[in-house]
């Protein structure tokens, strides 16, 4: 039983990173119905940036806050110059730039830090007060800050009015531009804010699967099943998604396939819930008119 | 070139700006009877028998890899490009196409012609069976399958419980085939990749006609009419969940013998020649070459087995960034690849040509 709750445990850890990852996906597919491919690469490369500042002697939350900040600006600014123009592009188009993102960051990741994998340290002590019976003090760390991440970004869209107007951009982008948002720019703070939140995950991560250029590959897969498995046009239910599926792939992990098979897992997760629960758990049934 | 065809052919090449893959132009009808299309071809067909003997053996394994990249690419293509399914995973099927084969001949002592056929049977079913859900997935969500499916692949190859089959991480080492008589000819023996050069044209020239046969009739056209517009499709009495699903298996079919063919050539499968970069390599093979373009394959597969040899010499990351680069500028600049910038061209030269020739007739220009 004690394994069995540690198993669980361990997964709600691991499921807090699929979650953020998750989120990240769920802000761009909302604003822009895309499904951004190069979420991953751009999160590890964001937390290179954060291992790089923390090698010349910067404090560790110092590093934090610039990384987050500096993936902000990298990701409107990607916004702006890269995909603003083919917004409305067909989907292969988009899906092909999205690759294209994908294959530069990661290769500017590996050309810029090397392809040595490297450690990352964890901002929690070993020992403290966060070390608990079923959690490692790091685990209980990047729980509390997705929280945190994810309380900010109820409050930012909750409460403040740029938020308001990302969630009218979002839901009707023609009355949003007729009552003076301006849309493509809402689109490009979505895309800033995606990359800030991958950057945290990316960082949160990095300690307990070492760095390297390929460190997201199947952390975006299970994002992704998180992000379809909570309905993939509600924050929450990418949350919540990130949680069912950490627990599920550990506790499979654990005691039903072994590790070999994780990535099965996700691409099994993926195609199942499509094909069974096209709109997840949390999300809106579409229904299109012809 | 006679009056009507010009006109088709212009409006055909006012076309694709937006994006979208356009269909192929129809070539000339009056291209087959012309002397000078056969004289071109039999030089084509020469120069393609003569070639491997001017090189060394390792530029004739590089060709072959083309040879075989070409057919998966034209595999992509048919999916992609002419019905419109994304998929980032057909690096899946080449791999299933090149166990397959391997495991025939490793295991069953099959001759490896005859793995060919089996490998593109087993890839039809998987990719039948892989294209019913994708029915329900449109863009995006088929990518992102499909994307999984392609990631997924070098783990479930590693697999304990198949293990006694597919060799696990060691993979399977296999034999080149002995090519079935010898001689020497331009001072370079015919050895097992100079017979595998002309046994892969020879699959090529077969599979290229296939398609061709398959994409200009009837067949063709609904693949592009379920891509253009799914609903006019299907009011038109095309049955899309057949269609789209039959398009899914025929394509991992192509894909698959092209797996089988690059077992023989390279003579070694392991897990880890078979990752998601395989089919992202296939995508960018796909896009230069030129969506919805059959010869583009071919331009695809120079592309991706020559630049990576070439840009490794700057760095070993340089490859995936140039790869990168050019996929969003040609998004940009060039949707329709290679294909599409040589079709334009020629196009505009034959319309120019046509022009001065119709103004010296003294009849209206056409635009």
């Amino acid at each position: 039983m004690e394994g069995f709750l540690h198993q669980v445990f361990a997964g709600v850890a691991n499921g807090c990173i699929y979650g953020s990852v998750a989120l990240a996906l769920v802000m761009i597919y909302q604003a822009t119905h895309h499904l951004n491919f190069a979420q991953g690469e751009m999160a590890t490369f964001s937390t290179f940036i954060a291992w790089a500042l923390i090698q010349q002697g910067w404090p560790y939350w110092a590093a934090f806050a610039v990384t987050v900040a500096v993936s902000f600006a990298a990701g409107l600014v990607i916004q702006r110059v890269v995909l603003r123009p083919v917004e409305r592009a067909p989907v292969l188009t988009n899906v092909n730039v999205f690759i294209g993102l994908l294959l530069i960051f990661n290769a500017l990741s590996g050309w810029l830090f090397d392809h040595t994998v490297k450690s990352f340290p964890s901002p929690f002590a070993q020992e403290s007060f966060l070390k608990t019976r079923f959690f490692s003090a790091h685990e209980m760390g990047s729980f509390l800050v997705m929280m945190a991440v994810l309380l900010a970004l109820y409050a930012f869209f909750r409460f403040t009015s740029l938020g308001l107007a990302m969630r009218a951009a979002a839901l009707n982008p023609d009355s949003a531009r007729l009552v003076g948002i301006r849309v493509s720019w809402m689109l490009a703070v979505g895309w800033g804010l995606a990359a800030a939140i991958g950057a945290v995950a990316g960082m949160m991560v990095a300690p307990v699967v070492f760095l390297d250029p390929n460190m997201m590959a199947g952390i975006l897969l299970y994002g992704f099943a998180s992000a379809l498995l909570g309905g993939v046009d509600n924050p929450f239910g990418a949350v919540i998604g990130g949680l069912v599926v950490g627990v599920l792939e550990n506790l499979l992990g654990a005691y039903v396939i072994g590790t070999e098979l994780k990535l099965t897992v996700a691409l099994v997760l993926i195609v199942g819930t499509l094909t069974l629960m096209p709109a997840g758990l949390f999300g809106k049934r579409v229904v299109t008119r012809v | 070139m006679n009056g009507p065809t010009t006109s088709t052919a212009s409006g055909a090449a006012a076309a694709p700006a937006d994006g979208t893959a356009t269909a192929t132009a129809p070539a000339g009808a009056g291209v087959w009877r012309s002397p000078l299309f056969w004289l071109g071809l039999a030089l084509a067909v020469a120069a393609l028998c003569v070639l491997p003997f001017l090189v060394k053996n390792y530029r004739v394994f590089q060709f072959n890899l083309v040879l075989v990249y070409a057919i998966a690419i034209l595999g992509l293509n048919i999916l992609t490009g002419f019905n419109g399914q994304i998929s980032l995973g057909h690096g899946a099927f080449y791999a299933v196409g090149a166990y397959a084969a391997a495991i025939l001949m490793e295991r069953a002592g099959v001759p490896y012609w005859a793995t060919l056929p089996v490998a593109g049977a087993l890839c039809f079913v998987f990719g039948f069976l892989m294209g019913f859900p994708a029915l329900r997935l449109g863009g995006h969500y088929l990518a992102v399958a499909t994307l999984a499916l392609a990631l997924a692949v070098p783990q479930l190859l590693k697999y304990k419980l198949i293990e006694g089959w597919t060799g696990g991480v060691q993979g399977i080492v296999l034999n080149k085939p002995e090519p079935p008589f010898s001689f020497r000819f331009l001072g370079q023996p015919f050895n097992s990749d100079r017979w595998l050069y002309f046994f892969t044209l020879a699959v090529v020239v077969v599979m290229f006609w296939l398609a061709w046969n398959l994409l200009h009739g009837r067949v063709g056209r609904a693949l592009i009419a379920i891509r253009d517009h799914p609903i006019a499709a299907s009011a038109m009495g095309i049955n899309l969940p057949v269609f789209k699903s039959l398009t899914f298996g025929v394509s991992a079919a192509f894909t698959g013998v092209a797996g089988a063919l690059g077992a023989s050539v390279i003579a070694f499968v392991s897990p880890d020649s078979f990752t998601v970069n395989l089919s992202i390599f296939l995508l960018v093979g796909m896009v230069v070459g030129g969506l919805a373009s059959i010869p583009g394959a071919f331009f695809g597969a120079i592309f991706i087995q020559f630049v990576p040899n070439i840009a490794d010499e700057i760095s070993k990351s340089a490859p995936a960034a140039i790869y990168g680069v050019l996929l969003i500028g040609l998004m940009y600049l060039m949707p329709t690849g290679v294909m599409g910038l040589v079709r334009t061209l020629w196009l505009r030269w034959r319309s120019r040509f046509s022009a001065a020739a119709s103004s010296s007739n003294a009849r209206p220009k056409e635009t």
